[in-house]
């Protein structure tokens, strides 16, 4: 019983809005089709990306030894450490929360906090499905001068947050224990 | 089809560990199917409220709203309507294309661009579990106020 309030309890919130979505689609019938095919679509969304990059996350956990990750993405690894975070980043598709787990194995490899902030930066803006559909949808003037710009944004970002930041709070979080 | 690309490279991976090395392999997935248990209800969450959220706040709604805004509380306002809400680029671009279409200014469409892929209030908390409160808020305040500085500079260059 206490073991499965504890694994129980993180779904409260969840089934909270669970509730509210019910009383939304009782109190206004016409907009439960909305509401069913946004959530179902988020759902499908995030279930649809997510396993594969657990599954790769949990190999490169087994496999990439820390030293390798550090030698790349560590504070000494340079200024290929950097254009490494931005090519990963820019790669990427998805929103912007699919980063954040992986973001979480690079800390625990060895990343610096400083490439971790970049390749954030570059998951968020710099994504390159993402350009190639701006370009389409607002011209190139637009999408090329954001692109651009925030380049300049990220390392602005990733520095200052290095500076103000106490060393105690540059880190990312391991979900679950170890 | 980067979807796809990603299940090819996880099979891809997941085969050759298998040959490699079984219990590693098989500790490799207990870790991928543990971390995604821990974080799966803060997910379930933020998608729950962003379901919600976009049942009455639709593209339609948002280019009412925005409409021709123009001016520096223009800005405000889209700045904070991107702030707030979570739309995949697929839906986001033509309808910032469609604003400039209704009269919206360039740099009120791209600080609403802006902030819609860097900050969200949404997703915070799944953001802070990973990243802890103060980094969250600085990294969000941060690309706030960048997502001005980009946009003037993007709206002088396309409007010369």
């Amino acid at each position: 019983m206490k073991n499965q309030q504890r694994t129980l309890k993180p779904y409260i919130p969840a089934l909270v809005l669970i509730v509210v979505d019910l009383i939304v689609m009782a109190v206004f019938p016409h907009l439960a089709p909305k509401l069913l095919t946004n959530t179902a679509g988020n759902f499908i969304e995030m279930l649809s990306i997510l396993p594969p990059v657990f599954i790769l996350l949990g190999l490169l956990d087994i496999w990439v030894p820390k030293e390798t990750v550090m030698r790349f993405l560590g504070p000494d690894a340079g200024m290929r450490g950097p254009i490494l975070s931005i090519l990963l980043g820019a790669a990427a598709a998805g929103p912007l929360y699919g980063a954040f787990p992986v973001a979480e194995v690079m800390h625990k490899k060895g990343a610096s906090y400083f490439n971790i902030m970049i390749f954030i930066g570059a998951w968020s803006t710099l994504k390159i499905p993402m350009f190639l559909f701006e370009t389409k949808a607002l011209g190139t003037a637009f999408s090329l001068t954001r692109w651009l710009a925030n380049i300049g944004v990220i390392f602005t970002i990733a520095t200052i947050m290095n500076r103000v930041l106490p060393m105690e709070e540059r880190y990312v979080r391991t979900q679950g224990g170890k | 089809m980067f979807t796809l690309l990603l299940y090819f490279l996880a099979l891809g991976w997941l085969i050759y560990s298998w040959f490699k090395d079984r219990g590693k392999t098989k500790q490799a997935l207990k870790k991928g199917v543990k971390s995604f248990l821990a974080i799966f209800p803060s997910f379930a969450t933020v998608l729950l409220v962003i379901g919600l959220m976009f049942t009455f706040i639709s593209p339609d709604f948002i280019s009412r709203l925005i409409g021709n805004s123009s001016g520096f509380l223009g800005m405000l306002v889209t700045s904070v309507l991107g702030a707030v809400t979570l739309i995949p680029g697929f839906v986001a671009f033509p309808l910032a294309a469609s604003l400039i279409e209704l009269g919206a200014g360039v740099m009120q469409v791209a600080v609403f661009i802006s902030t819609l892929m860097t900050v969200g209030i949404v997703t915070a908390p799944l953001e802070i579990k990973y990243f802890g409160r103060k980094a969250v808020i600085w990294r969000n305040g941060l690309n706030y106020v960048f997502a001005f500085i980009v946009a003037f500079i993007i709206g002088k260059v396309v409007q010369g």
